[in-house]
């Protein structure tokens, strides 16, 4: 990421070339456990989500502006898809949220970095919060038209499936915050986790299949493989990848 | 090292203790819907009185004596009143007939179970577990099961209150973790109830209890809800919009003289609806203000504005944990009590109590509730006996505060996050098995 992987004597967490933070300065363990009592702050209701501290350009006088946040990637990990999509929706709000901390503010500094005085990345935020307790205090009903659950922890165990981001029982708070038509997008390298997507969405009385054609049209579900850090070394690597999109259909 | 070990663990099972002392059940009420019978439980005990035939009924299990094993958390009477439900911690949930008061139906639950709920049309028992997971189960004759089906869930959070909508078109959960969802109930429930018509979001704590409020106006009705941010909030529940928030927990302060508490110590614990709208009661944990009893919020729908009437105060030790109204809203009907105290004789202690007079007279302004004397009470000292075990608790006014004080303490432990010192997180940390391996 950085041009100068070099190790610098200065404490500085940022690159003294591109200004962007440097990775190893926030180091975090790779998973974080969803089930347990959050610590953080989270808005009462939808309506306290304060967007103009996420898009200060988008909301120039601090007005609630009637815009809303579209996108939700859920899990962002370092923010490797926001970036990608940002150019491409210049006007779309677009949200990461993620569980560790570290790992948010990251992103959040990587976002800093990238904004430019001329609105690029504007578009893009990020938020650490546990999506899969508190959606519905971040979004309201059918406001979202796209979520993406990027390369999800696969939670082998019997015993932990129940902290897979995708389940039967979550789906229907996805399917709250999203609106009709809008599209989920699921990615894995794990074949098993894969089937198990599926399998949730295929269940779901609110989601439909969207046809291999359809999502080959798609410029979004081109990059999903390819944006994030995990899709690149799966890449690298040679693994296989396993695509899901999903169609939300009225009740 | 061995020290070292020792001492962390005394620690971390310290913690651990304190957590086990909130096991103590608060005694809850039921009240027929025409006030045919009056049901209680304490304990692992389920008591019934049956006020028109003015005896204690025999609630009748085939598969043995007792009809719990452990404590009750959950009862309620289905809106028609033919069936009554309880489920507890004994993982079971029980659907009795109220004619023969038999258990017509038994399910198994694999984990406890935190609140039920008979749909409207008696056809489905619905009932919530510790992992936040709501099952259904058939009581169609040819459809019953032993086992419940997933219908939704609250992620990983204690499901308070649930309830069906008095048309029966929705199935609402309240949880732990400030939320109401509002579900569709579905045609076919088996299949699940995947539909989620709105959230209620403005309880700042855990929210304990919801009721629901109508009238002919109002059909369709509105939604009562209150928590441990001590507000009662009235809501629009198919929009989720909050109509009203009424601050009870401040209200009691200014209402109970000297106000001398902290603030935010009201958790409202139980929260009951007069038939015609117009009344609400709302139980209130007390901490350290001075009130005792119940207090009384007028409703007006049309305005949709809740507001404070009157605090109906009692004896110092009457802190009631549950309440009950049958549809004439006559009566209020009022528990108070736990079992499992700690360092007590009795081990279980309930007291029952009625406010009379709630409707309002046509030629008189002002409400004039009156609580009842032991001996005024529909069904009389009988009623008290079995529903008490004794007639004569009144003077153990000690055990009642303490069990009072255990009550609060047992709500504070299932529903307060618990919130752990730096030193003690790190402790927990270094005890996970995956470090010990390491070592």
């Amino acid at each position: 990421m950085s041009q100068n992987p070099k190790p610098s004597s200065s404490s500085s967490s940022k690159s003294k070339s591109s200004g962007l933070p440097r990775k190893r300065f926030y180091r975090a363990r790779a998973h974080s456990n969803p089930l347990s009592d959050s610590h953080f702050p989270v808005p009462i209701n939808p309506s306290l989500f304060n967007l103009s501290q996420h898009y200060p350009h988008f909301f120039p006088d601090r007005s609630n502006a009637p815009k809303r946040i579209e996108f939700a990637d859920i899990g962002c990990g370092f923010g490797g898809l926001l970036v990608t999509l940002s150019p491409i929706f210049p006007d779309t709000l677009m949200i990461g949220m993620e569980i560790r901390d570290k790992v948010a503010s990251y992103v959040d500094e990587r976002i800093r970095a990238l904004r430019t005085p001329l609105g690029d990345y504007h578009n893009i935020s990020v938020v650490r919060t546990n999506s899969m307790k508190y959606l519905p205090n971040y979004f309201e009903k059918a406001q979202l038209s796209k979520m993406f659950f990027l390369f999800p922890d696969p939670h082998f165990k019997e015993k932990n499936r129940r902290r897979r981001v995708i389940s039967e029982s979550l789906l229907d708070e996805y399917a709250y915050v999203m609106k009709v038509g809008g599209l989920v997008y699921a990615v894995t390298d794990v074949e098993e986790l894969g089937e198990w997507i599926r399998g949730c969405l295929e269940r779901h009385c609110l989601f439909q299949r969207v046809g291999d054609e359809e999502a080959a049209g798609d410029p979004v579900a081109k990059v999903l493989e390819s944006a994030t850090e995990e899709g690149k070394k799966v890449l690298r690597n040679g693994g296989q990848t396993f695509r899901c999109v999903y169609r939300r259909i009225a009740a | 090292m061995n020290l070292c070990q020792t001492m962390e663990e005394t620690l971390i099972d310290e913690a651990e203790n304190n957590g086990r002392d909130g096991e103590v059940a608060p005694a809850l009420i039921a009240v027929h819907p025409l006030e045919k019978f009056v049901a209680v439980a304490i304990g692992s005990e389920l008591r019934v009185f049956d006020l028109e035939r003015g005896f204690g009924t025999n609630l009748l299990d085939d598969s043995g004596a007792s009809q719990h094993s452990d404590s009750i958390r959950t009862i309620g009477f289905s809106a028609s009143g033919k069936l009554f439900a309880s489920a507890g911690d004994d993982k079971l949930v029980k659907v009795w007939s109220t004619d023969s008061w038999q258990c017509i139906h038994k399910v198994f639950s694999e984990k406890r179970v935190s609140a039920a709920a008979i749909s409207c049309d008696d056809h489905f028992v619905s009932f919530a577990d510790k992992f936040g997971i709501v099952w259904i189960v058939s009581l169609k004759e040819n459809e019953r099961s032993d086992k419940g089906t997933q219908i939704l869930a609250h992620y990983c959070s204690i499901i308070t209150s649930l309830e069906f909508s008095p048309d029966g078109k929705f199935i609402l959960s309240a949880d732990r973790d400030f939320k109401i969802r509002v579900t569709v109930f579905p045609k076919k429930p088996l299949s699940g109830a995947h539909e989620i018509q709105s959230y209620c979001l403005g309880h700042t704590e855990f929210v304990s209890c919801v009721s629901f409020i109508g009238t002919s106006e109002y059909p369709q009705g509105f939604l009562l809800s209150g928590g441990g941010d001590s507000t009662v909030r009235l809501w629009d529940f198919t929009s989720g919009t909050l109509l009203d928030t009424c601050e009870v927990g401040a209200q009691a302060g200014i209402l109970g003289s000297n106000g001398d508490e902290g603030p935010c110590c009201h958790a409202v614990t139980d929260i009951c609806a007069s038939p015609d709208g117009s009344l609400v009661a709302v139980a209130i944990q007390r901490q350290v203000s001075n009130l005792h009893g119940v207090m009384l919020l007028t409703c007006d729908l049309s305005s949709r504005r809740l507001s404070v009437s009157k605090v109906v105060t009692m004896q110092e030790t009457f802190i009631p944990s549950s309440l009950g109204m049958s549809v004439s809203g006559e009566n209020l009907w009022m528990v108070s009590g736990a079992s499992n105290l700690p360092g007590s004789v009795s081990s279980a202690l309930a007291r029952v109590k009625v406010i009379s007079r709630l409707k309002q007279m046509p030629d008189s302004s002002e409400l004039e509730p009156a609580v009842l004397e032991d001996n005024e009470v529909p069904g009389g000292t009988k009623l008290l006996e079995t529903l008490q075990g004794s007639a004569s608790i009144a003077q153990e006014e000690e055990t009642l505060a303490a069990a009072a004080e255990a009550v609060k303490t047992a709500m504070r432990n299932l529903l307060i996050k618990r919130q752990y010192s730096v030193e003690k997180r790190e402790l927990r940390k270094k005890s996970r098995n995956d470090r010990k391996l390491k070592q």
